[in-house]
Formats: C-alpha cells, structure tokens, sequence
C-alpha cells in the first residue's frame, strides 16, 4: 500500500499548505541550511548509542542491543486537541480502572449482561487470585500507554488500550532532551508544552498508590527481568530518574510479612514495587513455578495489603483485543457517558457472521491474535501475498476465536527527514496516563512510533518502526 | 544500596582493572619479544601464566608463540580474562548498576566497549599492536578520570574503589610470583644482563619502569625491586599501596555504615602484615612463599567482602 494522497497528513506540506499547528516549525525548518540535517541526525545516532538508550531483540544473536532510530522532525499536536484528546484518554483509563474492579468484586457488568461471561471466565489473563481484593484506592493501572491513531482532522481512534505494561516512556523522555540539544533555537521560538516531569509524576503517583500500612516516605522500587530484557534501558532509566531502586527478583524475599530488599546493610522493606515483569512470572508460589523472575511469596504480601504492585496483577483482562471491542459500552456502564474517543470498528472472529465476513475480505482487514502484542502473529492484510492470506485463513478457521480483525485503518502521516527532505510516513500516539488514588495525570505529548518504510502501516520498534518527539503546542 | 548493586560495582571495577593489567603484560612480553634475538617462547608461556589463563590458553594453541598469546589475550572470547571479555563483563556489571553511576562513567564504560568492539575485531598485526594497547590504556583512563572525578564519595565509590584495589594486588603479586625466581639474590648474578631484561619487563608490567629510575636507586638489584614492588606505599600498583588504599576505602564503610565486619578484621591484619615486613624477611621467609600467602590472603578478603556486604542472595 502506497501513501495515496487520500491519507491525512498532519504537516500537509507541498499544494495544500501548511496546517496550523506547523506553521512556526515549517518557517523555522525552510531557514535551515542544506546538509544541517543530515549532519545532525548522524550526531543524534552517536548520542543515543553512546548513551545506551537500545532495546534487545529477542531471537537476534547479531545484534542483540539496537537502537531505535529517530528522526528529527517533531510530531505536533495543537494545545485544542491535545485537550480533547487527554479528556477522552482519562475518561477510558477510569472506566478500565473502574471494569477492573468490578470484575475482581461484584461482576456487574456480567450480570447486567453488557459483556459475555466467556470472555472473563475463559481469558488467560484473568486472575481468579484477585477476586474480592481491592488494591489501595481502587488503582489497578497505575501506568496506562493508550495507543491512539489519527485518520483525520478530528478523527482518533484509541487502538490499543495497553493497561499491562507498557514501555517505551524512556524514548518520549530522551526524544525530547535530544530535541532541545540538537535544535535548542527551536524551543526559544516556539512554545511546547514540557514532558521532563513525568519521572517526578511517576513517583508522586506510585507513592501515593502506597498500601494504608505504610507509616512515613514509601519506599519504591522498580523490579526488572534483568540487564537480558528488551527494555531493561527504560527499567533503570526509570529508577534512576525517580531515584529508586532497581531491583530483581533475587534481591527481594518475605521478611515479617512484608517485601524487602537485600542491601549492604540487610534487608529493607519495599512499599511500592512498579514492577516490569509479566503476572505469569511475579510469584512462582502462585503462577509459574519456574519463574526466576519472581518473588516467592509476594501474592500473600500483597493481598495482605502490605505492598502495592503496579500495575495490578490481573489487569491484562483488559488487554484482551474482545474485550477491548466492548470498550464503548464498558464505558458508558461505567462513567453514564458516550465514550469521547472511538474504538476502531472490530469483528470477533468467535462469532460466526463475523468470521465469514473476516475470511470474504481477508485482503482488506488487519488481524490480531486476541491475547498478541507487539506486532507479533498479526496479519496486515493489503500487505499480504496470496499464500500468507491462505496460511493465515486457515489459521482464522482453525482457532477462530483467537482472532479479530479490524479495517485497514488510513494512518495519519507526519514527515519524516529523509536523503531528499521531508516525506509522509505513518504515525501511532502513546501517551502515558499516570494513576493514583490522588488523580489521573496525563503527561502532554507522549512517543509517536513512526513506520519509516514508506507506506508501511507497522509502527513497532520490533519490526522496523522508529519514533519522534511529540509536541503539544502551548496555547 | 543493594547488596547486587555493591556486587556490581565491585566487580565491573576489577575487570577495569584486569583489562589494563592485561595490557600491560602483552606490551611487556612484546618488548622482550622486539629486543632479544633467541627463542622467545618461555617468555610468552610466563606472560600466559601470570594472566592466570594457562588452561583455557592450552585448550585452544599448543605452542607459545607472540601472535597466539597476544590473541588469545586481548581479543578471545573464549578467554574469559581477554580484554575483550572483560571488558563486556565491566560494561555488563555498569548496566546492572547504571542507577548508581553518573552518566560520565556509564558513558565512559560504553565508549570503551564501543571501541574494543571495533578495535578488537580483526586479528591484530604487529605493527598495529602498541597502537592497539594504547587506545585500551587511555579507554581505561577515561574510566578512571570519570570516576574520580564525577562521582560522589560515598559507598558507590568505595565499593568500586575496593574492587580495583582487590584485583590489582592479585594481579601484581601474580606477575611477582612467575617471576619470583629472577629476583631471587641467591640465583642472581648481579649486573647481569638476563636479570637486568626480567627486571625491566616486571617493571614495565606494572608501568614503573620510569618510575624506578626517578627514585634514583644506586643500583637495580633484586632486593630493590622487590621492595619496591612489595612495599612501597608511593607505587600506585605496589602491594602495599593496594592495601592501603583498600583498608582506607573499607574504613570508610564502616564509618558509613556504622558496622565493622569480619572482612574489616582480615584486611587490617593484612596490611599490618606487609607494614612489620622488610624485604630482607621476605626473602628470608621465601619470596615464593611470601607471594603465594598473599594471593591467598587476598581471595579470601575478596570472599569475605562479598558475603559481609551481601552481594549475593
């Protein structure tokens, strides 16, 4: 699929003009010199690479530590949508906080039948071990990265409501220092909105996520698979930015019923514990019994109330790509309102209609494994051979209710620096939604992930995707 | 601070540490190799026995040859003392700490890794090799510059100061134990060429051959060597500096910290040790034997360390 002139661009550079929120951008980058560019992108690259901001891929010997690449033209968002955007971003992150805990409690939105029973008793990422808990203030994400798409002018959809885990926070953070490094003139002349305090937020907002028991300062760590893990930059850039420790599994055991660290001076006691490993591997005396990454014991501690785990084990139900189908009735059970933003249209492959309209227009859909994530197992179907829609058909038949399949959505484009000057390429949003028992804080901007082949419509670092700094214009 | 986190820091200052020696030891074979006519062999076979890699080298090459040993020490993988595989591992264990570095140490602990990645990649040809051992001395450098200068003084530094003082007094007294036999009076002929050559390349070794001169000994005899590679506390890398430095920095701790530890007791009785010392009752007592207790000594310390500071569940 080739970027057609009928996608919306959000600079619209060449006939049409130069939409609003570039104009000061758009002066700026004509003044530039030729060969200023090229230079600096070079310059960016030595500076990410000596600074070690690299993600692991796994099943890759070659090279196991790659960089993201980054471009240097901003992704510019006006100060009027970013406003409706972040409206509808708090509306959502409330109702899953508030669906979470219905389903861990009194399940009634199952009773009231807005959503099927299957999709709760039979998803692997329900944990009947959160039933009838409620962690400190309600919060099950602490953390949200919502990704959202553009396809026009006041077109956003959300596409992905990552309530698990999500990474990537480090990457708007340095996109943004090496921003004001590269072009510090830039930010003199036009006014962005800052990102530089979300480490602060992060930690204001974990703290107070603290379980009642805790008397005095929490003390907050951040618990990393390893110096091994795809995104163990971010963990230990997190900790460090906040001030908190990294830990990992083997640092931590049960002292006296609460978490606590191995130190120089013997153990001590862990409040809040933001932990970077999945649900499966956090207690091997609950879950996955092989798992190294844990801490055996932990699950007692927490239903206990003697620690808070962000996020909330249990809060990948809400991840389930049939349950996000439902998002627009959860939230209108939940908040009594019209959903602000819209889901993407979706077909649950279970059901039968569905599935024989998914299997007749196969070339023109994007397919999803229900439970995948990062762009693994997904079929993009107008990119796809003949043999890869056959393969994946029978796929479909075989296991339908492992799939949904959504239109090919038409990407916003924002452009990119490349040998000839600025080209279109397709852009995704994660902004990054911080929740506590205080409030919801929605740090301006967020990591615009960039498809840097043209025409491509996968933005996933994992898969060739880069990423820009996001801007939110001042008012 | 974590006990993992102490155990990091630790750990990636001894590989600094070794990747240096490491060097220095290949540029003080090579010179012997450049400036004598016979058979250099034994040379390189004692520059691979103090490196302490005598099994994993025999393992791989059957003769002792300079461009084997020079190989196997700066750029083997399988070489778990190469400077390239130690030099990952100090880049590994300053990830695993990265929250308790400034970025001017992690950055400088990156950059070496970046240029050995590149420096190392290729076989290395002779002409090339002094340029070679000089980029992985002034990397290390820029480690070390990092680290004094930027770094608070606290128990972070401690423990990597620790750790290089750990492995520096091995890898001193190693290079003294391959050679103890030169510098023995009793086998050396004084003014002799053979030992004037062995004594140079210990020296050089440890990068005092200069030095040795400015201190304007009389003459360069067994004794003087020894003493002052042994005992004394100017030498950066003598035995008793490393010591010193030790104990001062586990001092430290203990005032920090508030508790002193078995590894406190054990350190001081070591110093104490080599400060009642002469060289003269080290050679009475035996030099070899002198050397091989205080490797001892020293590994134990190391032991001890870790389990008083918990590094290790």
């Amino acid at each position: 699929m080739s970027t057609k002139p009928d996608h919306f661009d959000e600079m619209r550079v060449g006939d049409d003009g130069v939409r609003a929120p570039y104009d000061g951008y758009k002066a700026w980058y004509d003044e530039q010199p030729p060969g200023r560019f090229a230079r600096k992108s070079k310059e960016a690259e030595a500076f990410f690479r000596r600074t070690g901001i690299t993600f692991n891929v796994y099943g890759q010997v070659a090279a196991q530590e790659r960089l993201i690449p980054f471009d240097l033209v901003p992704r510019i968002i006006s100060s009027r949508e970013w406003t409706k955007l972040s409206k509808g971003i708090e509306q959502r992150v409330r109702a899953i906080n508030a669906f979470l805990h219905d389903i861990y409690n009194r399940q009634e939105i199952l009773r009231a039948g807005r959503i099927p029973i299957d999709l709760i008793a039979r998803n692997a990422a329900f944990l009947p071990q959160m039933m009838g808990f409620s962690p400190p203030g309600d919060v099950y994400t602490h953390i949200v990265g919502t990704d959202i798409v553009r396809t026009g002018e006041d077109d956003f959809f959300v596409l992905e409501d990552n309530a698990r885990t999500p990474s990537g926070v480090s990457y708007m953070l340095e996109n943004r220092e090496t921003m004001l490094q590269m072009f510090p003139e830039l930010f003199s002349r036009i006014k962005v909105q800052p990102v530089s305090d979300y480490p602060k937020n992060l930690r204001r907002s974990l703290a107070a996520s603290a379980p009642k028991s805790c008397g005095g300062k929490p003390v907050i760590a951040v618990l990393t698979p390893g110096i091994y893990n795809s995104a163990y930059y971010e963990h230990s850039f997190l900790a460090d930015q906040m001030g908190a420790e990294l830990v990992e599994g083997h640092d931590l055991r049960v002292v006296d019923g609460h978490i606590a660290m191995r130190t120089t001076r013997g153990y001590k006691q862990i409040d809040v514990l933001y932990r970077r490993v999945d649900d499966e591997y956090l207690d091997p005396l609950t879950f996955n019994p092989k798992s190294m990454l844990g801490v055996p014991g932990i699950m007692d501690v927490y239903r206990a109330g003697n620690i808070t785990i962000a996020n909330a084990p249990g809060t990948g139900v809400s991840d389930d790509k049939a349950i996000y189908s439902y998002m627009p009735d959860i939230v209108q059970f939940y908040t009594g309102e019209k959903a602000i933003l819209k889901n993407v249209e979706t077909f649950r492959c279970g059901e039968p209609d569905s599935l024989k309209y998914v299997l007749d227009n196969l070339a023109d859909l994007v397919v999803k494994e229900v439970h995948g994530s990062g762009g693994y197992g997904m079929l993009v179907g107008p990119a796809a051979s003949k043999k890869e829609l056959a393969d994946f058909a029978d796929k479909l038949r075989a296991r339908p209710g492992n799939y949904i399949a959504q239109p090919t959505l038409s990407l916003s484009t924002v452009p990119i620096f490349v040998k000839k000057g600025l080209a279109p390429r397709h852009v995704d949003l994660r902004p990054y939604v911080l929740v506590s028992p205080e409030g919801i804080n929605i740090t301006p901007g967020g990591l615009t992930r960039v498809a840097l082949t043209e025409g491509s419509l996968v933005v996933n670092s994992s898969q060739g995707g880069g990423t820009k700094d996001t801007w939110v214009l001042e008012d | 601070m974590l006990g993992k986190t102490a155990g990091g820091l630790f750990w990636m200052f001894r590989f600094l540490e070794r990747a240096e020696n490491t060097a220095r030891l290949v540029e003080a074979g090579f010179r012997i190799a450049l400036t004598r006519s016979q058979d250099t062999s034994s040379e390189w076979e004692s520059v691979v026995t103090t490196a302490g890699v005598c099994d994993d080298y025999s393992r791989k090459h059957t003769d002792h040859n300079a461009a084997n040993t020079i190989d196997f020490l700066l750029r083997d993988k399988d070489n778990p003392s190469s400077v390239y595989s130690v030099i990952k591992a100090a880049r590994d264990n300053a990830r695993l700490v990265r929250t308790a570095l400034t970025v001017e140490v992690w950055t400088a602990v990156n950059d070496h890794w970046m240029t050995m990645q590149e420096l190392l990649k290729k076989p290395i040809r002779e002409t090339d090799l002094p340029r070679v051992l000089d980029v992985i001395r002034s990397q290390s450098s820029l480690v070390r510059g990092a680290l004094h200068g930027t770094m608070l003084r606290n128990d972070i530094y401690d423990f990597a100061r620790i750790g290089t003082f750990i492995e520096r007094a091995d890898n001193v007294a190693r290079i003294i134990d391959v050679k103890y036999y030169t510098l023995l009076p009793s086998v050396s002929l004084v003014g002799s060429s053979l030992d004037n050559v062995q004594w140079e390349t210990i020296l050089r070794s440890v990068s005092a051959h200069r030095a040795f001169r400015w201190l304007d000994e009389e003459d360069m005899t067994a004794a003087s060597v020894a003493q002052f590679l042994i005992l004394d506390p100017r030498l950066p890398r003598s035995l008793m500096f490393s010591m010193k430095g030790l104990v001062e920095n586990m001092n430290h701790l203990a005032e920090e910290y508030g508790t002193r530890h078995a590894c406190h007791d054990h350190a001081d009785q070591m110093l104490q040790g080599l400060r009642k010392r002469t060289i003269a009752s080290i050679f009475d007592e035996g030099l070899h034997e002198f050397i091989t207790a205080f490797i001892q000594d020293n590994n134990a310390l190391g032991l001890l360390i870790e389990r008083d500071y918990q590094f290790y569940g």
